[in-house]
This record gives structure tokens, C-alpha cells and sequence, in this order.
């Protein structure tokens, strides 16, 4: 109950208290007459009780008070990230949170990440590279791990729900103002609504279609997605998503997403089941596999490390024309692993017999498709 | 058992007469009405010090705060460079003052401004900006997009969102250093206008931004410049000059192990004579932990051009702590120059091309075209004493008025010395003499013996050997107190500077006289001379002249002991047992 944290909630608990224990309260008092001979210890815990009471009343009041205590509790689960970017606007760098002590990264599912050097900056200086373990593009969240052990963490199990209404606090490295060991930047503002986001075309283009919250504070700048939004005691309530604007009218959204929305995908990551089965080791391969040709699938050339596998052309009258694959889809999952490259593609593909489903998410422009395929 | 039940007891009657109290207040807590009221009341305090600044024509501007009853007022550079020397306020009283620029720091997007028409100006309270925590709640006050037609100034809340920042140079001059990011509403317009911690005293001057793809509005990142930077250069910004920022003739970088070492350094610079080296890692500087190259930066972006800060290194595992004397980052020539091609304003809002963030605040609207510097429009007769054309100032008048000022405090603590143009002699005993005068300067000891070649320079007489050239100093301690700063040569207030191993500040000129400069420090409290600097060149120690014990001399006050230093040694200190003053006035030749 004392948890509630918006005037509303305020009112809300007040009534209930109102009602349920007014009775009490004229009788409690009268517990000294059972006990004649109070013992001066007990009135001491009496007295400090009666004033803890007190004092988490007035702290939930005071709305003038600074955040700055909690600001200093959260800032060491903070991270910098930066990666892949630095042109055409793009900048090369996000923001992220720990989700574990052995160092476990909640980040947004960038093309940061798409690089093979993901660089890690803790709050107090010290520099990681990380591995990119799993992403959800259909959330668009990735999960980073470094090497590193007894790290300050948010427990995502932990987190609160927000209500419209709520005060929050928005942590990132928006625009990469920090550098270094220096504390990310921190808004402050309220839950708008909590809503679903709607993917009209043109208008807040995203592949996002979950809950989210919607705030009233300008959180979403570049730089800021994957930073942490936390109730206005520091207890983390979302992840600051990417920067969304309305095509039509030049308007942009701030939104993060709710933790519970996020929390089985990132359990699924955290126990493996996201990445290649041909990171894995001891798979067995089929005798007979899948291949692109079989598909009818040809990717754009792979020329660099990791290049996105792109669909650069699909051949007629084979199982990827049939199914609609089209050419500039970018595939992102194949039977729910992620891979981030033609050539993890391609060994992915290894693993699969030719008499079994092929399901693959491909990405088109703003929309994820799921297609299934039979090689034969 | 009972233990419990007295537990839940007090628990019961705690919440319960929590909530009873709220009950009686009317279903809002006591502690929200105080906080609300607390902050109305910082508000109120706030926005009576705002200021709305116009140009003379009407056309663009941005805001300012008012720091003392007479009228002076902080602003941004770039606010007042396209608006000249001349330019009007509008305060929360609805009315509108006449103002004219004072100072400039380019380099930190400072101005200093002095309102007419009041002795009673309010003012802002200065906080310590030091004392602020990213998370505390702070406001903006000032003239966003010019919306007070009344001048009554708007008003936008925040909180704290990052505080010791660190931001590039925008366009070619403009940098913040140590500054204070908000997340309270910073547009255009509120450039130069001041930001308030939650009781309403002033932690500093809004005067950037950073937008990308949105145009010109805020975005939630809002840069203020630190109340306590401009403390530092408050002094300075009184002098009517173009402020210069300083360098350290050396730089730094994080290493690998992400120690802040020395990457480069001058040898001609004070840090090198002082012993820092190439690879020696910079610990603390300015009195604080120097733990990453921007924290370094930061410190050194707030203290003026001439000062001389404390500075701790480590080489071989042995701590050195010094003192350095900071060097203007720009030649003269170089700040005029920069100055004009300064930023001032940009177009309306339009979505900024790619990269372009950062970029300072300007002034409102649509504006006219900026105007040179030193070209106002129509100023008003009873202004025009105010402004004082001078290459290198932004208004001369300001330096003549702060020049005239320490003068006379000098004159009231020490007596006039126009009188005693002849021959002065200071001696102890047998010991030695001084013999100080238009035609001789001498030191006579009973083992040697110095004079002034008045053929040569005075930059070539250092004598005696090791104390960088004690008797022409104290040539030239005589020679400003028989003139004075209008006949000693060209002398320039600088503003207020710090003693090593003394308290506070001390009002500061500059002396140019043959070839060589000299810099005056006087005691802002007892108006006494304390200090006489001089340097026969740039990149040699000055030979400091330290003054203390003044006691009656005829009539006059001069100091009986002196003592005399160069580089980090003492090389004299000189107890003056009778001084004689000689009225003879012979012309100087």
C-alpha cells in the first residue's frame, strides 16, 4: 500500500485506511491499560515505530523533495554502450542497464549492436567488450554479457507497474553528454497513459505493438533507448525505447517499455534458447540439410564480417517465392534463433533437415513477417 | 506475544495519525501544501532579479539576471553580440531599463551588462554550484521565444540531469566547461537568463542546448554556465575588457590504465618551470581529484586567463604539489578576431541538418542581420558617458571607473605620493640602502652594490642575480606610486585575482612601461598595495615584490618589510627600518 506512489494513489489509500482501521485507532491506545507497567523499552520502540510511520508518510509527500539520493542508488547499474554507427546520422552509441551480477546487459535492439566490437562503459570507468547473447527484434531488446562479477543490478523480477500519473526517471546516455565514469544524464516526468503502441503506417512507425508507457518527458533522444525508467524511488519500471516520430505530422513519441512485457523474451535468452544452434556445441548435423538455393533464397553478396542477411533476390517458383519472401527482407530468426549475419545464417541453416519446417522472421521496413517454408 | 501486539500498536497509531492529518488538511498533506508553498515563495524570490533583454531596434535579444542593486546584470555573450553596446530591459515590474554592455568573456559565452534608472535593483542570491546533486529540483527563468509582452519572465521546472559537464567548443569560440545540465524547458530566448535551485538562489546562466533532428526547441537536455565559474571571473567581467580564458601550456590524456597523464607541454609555459613534465599523471587540480581528461578540462575552463592555481602530480610514486600560473588561450589579436566571427544567432527553427547539436541558444525570433560590434543603434544622450570605444574592450568606460576606483581606496588607505617626486631611500642601518628616483635607482649592501642603466631596457637589468630583477621592481613600485595608473605608463584594471598564501582576491592592474609588465595587487579591504609582479618576459618568472607592515612614513603609509620572490624561492625578506621621502621634483628627462 505505501508503495503507491501518485497522488492518486495517495487518495485511494487513504480512504481504504480510513475505513478498515478507524476503530483501532481509539482502542490501540488503550493497549497500555493490558500492560499497567509498560517498560520504558517498549515505549522507546513505541515512540521510533510511531515516527518510521510517520516519516514514510511524509516521504511519499514530499513532492519537493530531490531525487538526488536515489539518483546516486541507481547510477551504478547504468551502462554506456557504444557500437556500430557515425554515419548518416546514425549515431554509435546507446544505453543500457545491468540485469545480473556476473554482467548481464538489457539494452534496445539497435544497429549499435550490429557490429563485431560492442564496447561497454560501466558508471565508474571501467571498460568492457561485450557479447551480444540474444535479442528479441520483435521487442526490439538484446541482452549483452561481459566479463565481469559482483555488479550493482536491477532485478527485472523486482520491477514496479506504473499507472498514469506516475513520476518517473529516465536514465541514459542521451547524446552521449557522459563520457567515461561520468553519471548518464537523468529526466524526470510522469506516466501519460499506458497503451499499446499502434503501428500506422507513416504515423510512429515501429515494430514495437506491445504495452508501453507513454511520458511526458522528452526521454526517447539519440542515445537514450535501452536506458532504464524507474519509479520515482529508483525501482525500475521500463526501458527507455527508441526514438519514434509521426511521419505526417513531425511529431515525436517518448515511450519505454513495461518490464513484464519484456521479461519472458529476456529469460529466453538468458537460458540460451535464442542463440545459433551452431554456436552450440555437440549439435548434430542432419545428412541431408536445408540450403538457400533449396529455399530459393540468394542473399546480397557477403562481403564484410557480418554482413546483414539481406534477401537480395528470391528465384521463382520456389518454396521462398511462395511463401512471399521478397527481396531487401532482412532475416532475423530462423526457427526462433537469431542471426545476425549471412554467414551465421548459413551454418543455421546446417542444422536443419530438409524434410522440416524452416520458419523465418524477416523484417520489411518497419514490419516483422513470420513465413514457414518446406525445402521439399 | 505482547511485544507484537504493542508493535502493531504503534504501527496502527502511527499510520493513523498520519492519516488523520491528512484527513483534516483537506485530503492533501500538510508536507504537499509546505512543498507547494515552498516553492511558490522560491519562485517569487526568483523572478524579480529576471531580465528580458532587448536590442535598441527591437529585433532579438534573450535574458539576463540582475546581481546587485546598482544594476549589473549576467547575460550571454551571445546574446549581446549581435546587439551592441547599447541595449534595454525589460524586469518583472513591467518596466523597461536602459542598459549598456560592460564586459565579455567570449571564450566562456559570459556578458556582463549594468541597467540605469535604479540604485535598488533586485537581485538574485548566489548559491554554490558546487553544492548541487543531479537529481535536485532547479527552475529556469527567462524570455523563451520572447512571450512577455509585460516582461513578466516565464518560468520552467526541472530537475538536475547532470552537473560538471563537459561541452566541445560550438562554432569556433564558444565552450562549457564544469557546467550544469537541466532537463527544466531551456528555448530559445532564454539565453543568458538564469537558472535557480529550489530555494530560488542562482546556480547559473542558461545558454545552450543540445538538439539534433527537432529543430531549435528544447529537447530535454538544457546546459547552464556555473554560478561558481562566473564567481571566479567576476572580478574580470567588471573590468569593461574582452575576457580571455586559460591554458596551462600543457595537455592531457587518459593512458591505459585511464591515469590522466601529460601528453604535451611548452617549455616556455609556468608549468614546465614549475617542474611538471611529459608523462607526469595530473592528480588533482584546481582542489579537485583529476580522474579523466574532461574533469581536467573542466577545471581549467573555469578560472581566468593570469591566475595561479594549485596542481598535484605524481612521478615515480612521489606527490608534487604546485602552483601554476595560467596563460591566456588566445593571442590579443586572436580573441578580437574570434569574436567576430563568434556565433550570434541562427535562423528560425528548422530541422538541423545532421550533427548540428549543441549549438547555443540565441536569441528569440526572426532577427535582423547582426551588426559589428561597437555599432549601436541611437544611443540616448544621457547613456552616451557610459560607453568608451577602446581596441581590446568592450567598454572602456568600465576599466577607466574600476581603474579610479582602487586608486583612490589606494590614495585613502596610503596618502597621495604625487608630491614626493624626488629621490626615496630605504635602509636599514649599515646594512644596506635603497635609493629609488627619476634619475638614480640603487641597492647598496656592504658587500655590493647595483644600479639602473637608464640607457638600457629595464627588461635587460635583473640585478641582483637570482631574484629576477628585484631593483627594477621596486623602480616601478615607486615610479606607479609618484604617477599613478594615468602617467605611469599604460595601465589596465584586469580585475580580481589571487595571492599564493594569501586569503581572498585582490583588485589587479596591469602596468605596460618600458617594454615590460608589471601587474599591481591591492587589498580590496584596506585598499593597501600587497603585491608588485614583474616580468620582463613571458616565459621567465616575474619577480614578485610582497609588501607588508605599512606603517606612517611623513604623512603617508609605506611597507616596512618586503619580501622578495622568484620562481619558488624566497630571495629576500627585507625588513626597512626609515624610509626618507624627497619633495625635490626634478623632470624626468
Amino acid at each position: 500500500m505505501i508503495q503507491r506512489l501518485s497522488i492518486h494513489g495517495l487518495t485511494e489509500r487513504k480512504s481504504g485506511w480510513g475505513r478498515v482501521f478507524e476503530p483501532p485507532a481509539i482502542t490501540a491506545p488503550r493497549g497500555s491499560k493490558i500492560r499497567p507497567q509498560p517498560h520504558p523499552f517498549n515505549l522507546v520502540f513505541f515512540v521510533i515505530v510511531t515516527l518510521w510511520c510517520w516519516a514514510l508518510q511524509n516521504n511519499e509527500a514530499r513532492a519537493a523533495q530531490s531525487f538526488a539520493n536515489i539518483v546516486e542508488s541507481v547510477q551504478p547499474q547504468m551502462v554506456k554502450i557504444y557500437g556500430a554507427g557515425g554515419i548518416r546520422g546514425l549515431e554509435p552509441y546507446q544505453s543500457g542497464f545491468l540485469i545480473s551480477s556476473d554482467g548481464h546487459i538489457l539494452t534496445a535492439w539497435s544497429y549499435v549492436l550490429d557490429t563485431e566490437t560492442i564496447n561497454i562503459v560501466l558508471d565508474d570507468g571501467r571498460r568492457f567488450e561485450a557479447e551480444l547473447l540474444g535479442a528479441d527484434p520483435r521487442i526490439e531488446i538484446a541482452v549483452l554479457k561481459i566479463d565481469a562479477i559482483e555488479l550493482p543490478f536491477f532485478d527485472l523480477n523486482e520491477a514496479v507497474d506504473l499507472n498514469a500519473g506516475s513520476r518517473v526517471l529516465a536514465f541514459s546516455n542521451v547524446f552521449a553528454v557522459a563520457a567515461g565514469n561520468e553519471p548518464v544524464s537523468v529526466l524526470h516526468g510522469s506516466v501519460a497513459a499506458t497503451t499499446k503502441l499502434s503501428a500506422r503506417r507513416g504515423a510512429y512507425a515501429t515494430t514495437y505493438h506491445g504495452a508501453a508507457y507513454i511520458l511526458d518527458a522528452m526521454t526517447n533522444n539519440p542515445g537514450a533507448a535501452g536506458g532504464a525508467l524507474t519509479d520515482r524511488r529508483g525501482r525500475l519500471a521500463g526501458v527507455l525505447g527508441k526514438e519514434l516520430r509521426n511521419s505526417l505530422d513531425n511529431t515525436w513519441l517518448n515511450y519505454a517499455l513495461p518490464i513484464p512485457e519484456i521479461r519472458s523474451s529476456v529469460n529466453e535468452i538468458l537460458a540460451g534458447n535464442s542463440r545459433p544452434i551452431s554456436s552450440e556445441p555437440d549439435r548434430r548435423r542432419p545428412i541431408e540439410s536445408v540450403t538457400l538455393a533449396s529455399l530459393g533464397i540468394v542473399l546480397v553478396p557477403n562481403v564484410v564480417e557480418k554482413t546483414p542477411p539481406y534477401v537480395d533476390r528470391v528465384l521463382p517458383d520456389t518454396p521462398a517465392a511462395e511463401a512471399g519472401v521478397r527481396p531487401d527482407d532482412l532475416v532475423l530468426f530462423v526457427n526462433d534463433r537469431l542471426v545476425n549475419s549471412a554467414k551465421i545464417l548459413q551454418e543455421e541453416l546446417l542444422y536443419i533437415d530438409r524434410i522440416d519446417e524452416v520458419r523465418l522472421v524477416v523484417q520489411r521496413q518497419q514490419q516483422l513477417i513470420e513465413v514457414s517454408l518446406f525445402a521439399e | 506475544m505482547s511485544k507484537l501486539v504493542q508493535w502493531t500498536a504503534a504501527i496502527v497509531i502511527g499510520v493513523i495519525g498520519c492519516s488523520m492529518a491528512d484527513i483534516a488538511s483537506g485530503q492533501v498533506a500538510d508536507a504537499v501544501r509546505d512543498a507547494e508553498q515552498q516553492r511558490i515563495q522560491a519562485v517569487a524570490k526568483a523572478v524579480v532579479s529576471a531580465v528580458a533583454v532587448f536590442s535598441a531596434d527591437g529585433n532579438g535579444g534573450g535574458s539576463g539576471v540582475v546581481i546587485s542593486p546598482d544594476g549589473y546584470a549576467l547575460t550571454n555573450f551571445h546574446v549581446v553580440q549581435p546587439v551592441g553596446d547599447y541595449m534595454q530591459c525589460g524586469m518583472a515590474d513591467g518596466r523597461l531599463y536602459d542598459a549598456v554592455l560592460v564586459s565579455i568573456d567570449p571564450t566562456g559565452d559570459v556578458a556582463l551588462i549594468k541597467l540605469f534608472g535604479r540604485d535598488d535593483f533586485p537581485t538574485a542570491e548566489l548559491a554554490d554550484s558546487d553544492d548541487i546533486r543531479v537529481g535536485d529540483w532547479c527552475f529556469a527563468v527567462g524570455n523563451p521565444f520572447l512571450l512577455a509582452t509585460n516582461f513578466e519572465p516565464t518560468v520552467t521546472y526541472g530537475i538536475v540531469s547532470g552537473v560538471h559537464r563537459y561541452q566541445e567548443p560550438a562554432g569556433t569560440i564558444l565552450e562549457y566547461t564544469d557546467c550544469i545540465q537541466t532537463d527544466a524547458a531551456i528555448n530559445p530566448g532564454n539565453s543568458g537568463g538564469p537558472l535557480f535551485n529550489s530555494e530560488g538562489n542562482l546556480i547559473g546562466i542558461n545558454g545552450r542546448g543540445s538538439f539534433e533532428k527537432r529543430g531549435r526547441v528544447n529537447v530535454g537536455l538544457g546546459y547552464a554556465i556555473s554560478i561558481n565559474q562566473i564567481k571566479h571571473f567576476m572580478g574580470y567581467l567588471h573590468s569593461g575588457r574582452i575576457v580571455d580564458h586559460a591554458t596551462l601550456g600543457a595537455t592531457v590524456d587518459a593512458d591505459e590504465e585511464g591515469r590522466v597523464v601529460v601528453s604535451n607541454i611548452l617549455e616556455s609555459s609556468d608549468a614546465f618551470r614549475r617542474g611538471l613534465r611529459y608523462s607526469d599523471e595530473v592528480v588533482a587540480f584546481g582542489g579537485r581529484t583529476i580522474d579523466s581528461p574532461n574533469a581536467f578540462k573542466n577545471v581549467l575552463g573555469i578560472y581566468p586567463k593570469g591566475w595561479r592555481v594549485p596542481l598535484s602530480y605524481l612521478r615515480d610514486g612521489t606527490r608534487h604539489d604546485i602552483h601554476v600560473r595560467l596563460a591566456g588561450v588566445h593571442a590579443r589579436e586572436e580573441l578580437l578576431a574570434k569574436i567576430q566571427e563568434a556565433p550570434t544567432d541562427e535562423p528560425p527553427p528548422k530541422p538541423a541538418p545532421q550533427g548540428e547539436e549543441d549549438k547555443p541558444q540565441g536569441d528569440g525570433q526572426e532577427k535582423a542581420p547582426p551588426k559589428p560590434h561597437g555599432e549601436t543603434a541611437k544611443v540616448p544622450d544621457e547613456l552616451q558617458q557610459y560607453i568608451k570605444h577602446r581596441s581590446g574592450f568592450a567598454n572602456y568606460y568600465f576599466n577607466e571607473l574600476n581603474r579610479s576606483r582602487v586608486w583612490n581606496a589606494f590614495h585613502d588607505a596610503a596618502g597621495d605620493f604625487a608630491e614626493t617626486r624626488g629621490e626615496w631611500r630605504l635602509s636599514k642601518g649599515e646594512e644596506f640602502s635603497i635609493t629609488l628616483g627619476n634619475e638614480e635607482s640603487a641597492i647598496k649592501t656592504t658587500t655590493a652594490a647595483f644600479s639602473l642603466n637608464r640607457e638600457k631596457d629595464l627588461s635587460e637589468q635583473l640585478e641582483p642575480q637570482g631574484s629576477g630583477g628585484m631593483l627594477a621592481t621596486l623602480h616601478l613600485w615607486r615610479r606607479m606610486l609618484v604617477e599613478g595608473p594615468t602617467a605611469f605608463g599604460d595601465v589596465v584594471y584586469v580585475g580580481r585575482a589571487p595571492l599564493i598564501g594569501q586569503e581572498g582576491l585582490y583588485e589587479l592592474f596591469q602596468g605596460t612601461y618600458d617594454v615590460v609588465e608589471t601587474h599591481f595587487y591591492f587589498d580590496p579591504m584596506s585598499g593597501e598595495l600587497r603585491c608588485v609582479e614583474m616580468a620582463p618576459d613571458p616565459g621567465v618568472d616575474p619577480c614578485e615584490l610582497q609588501l607588508f607592515d605599512y606603517r606612517d612614513v611623513e604623512g603617508k603609509k609605506l611597507p616596512h618589510r618586503m619580501l622578495i620572490r622568484h620562481g619558488d624561492e624566497d630571495f629576500l625578506d627585507l625588513e626597512i627600518q626609515s624610509i626618507q621621502l624627497s619633495k625635490t621634483a626634478k623632470p624626468e628627462a
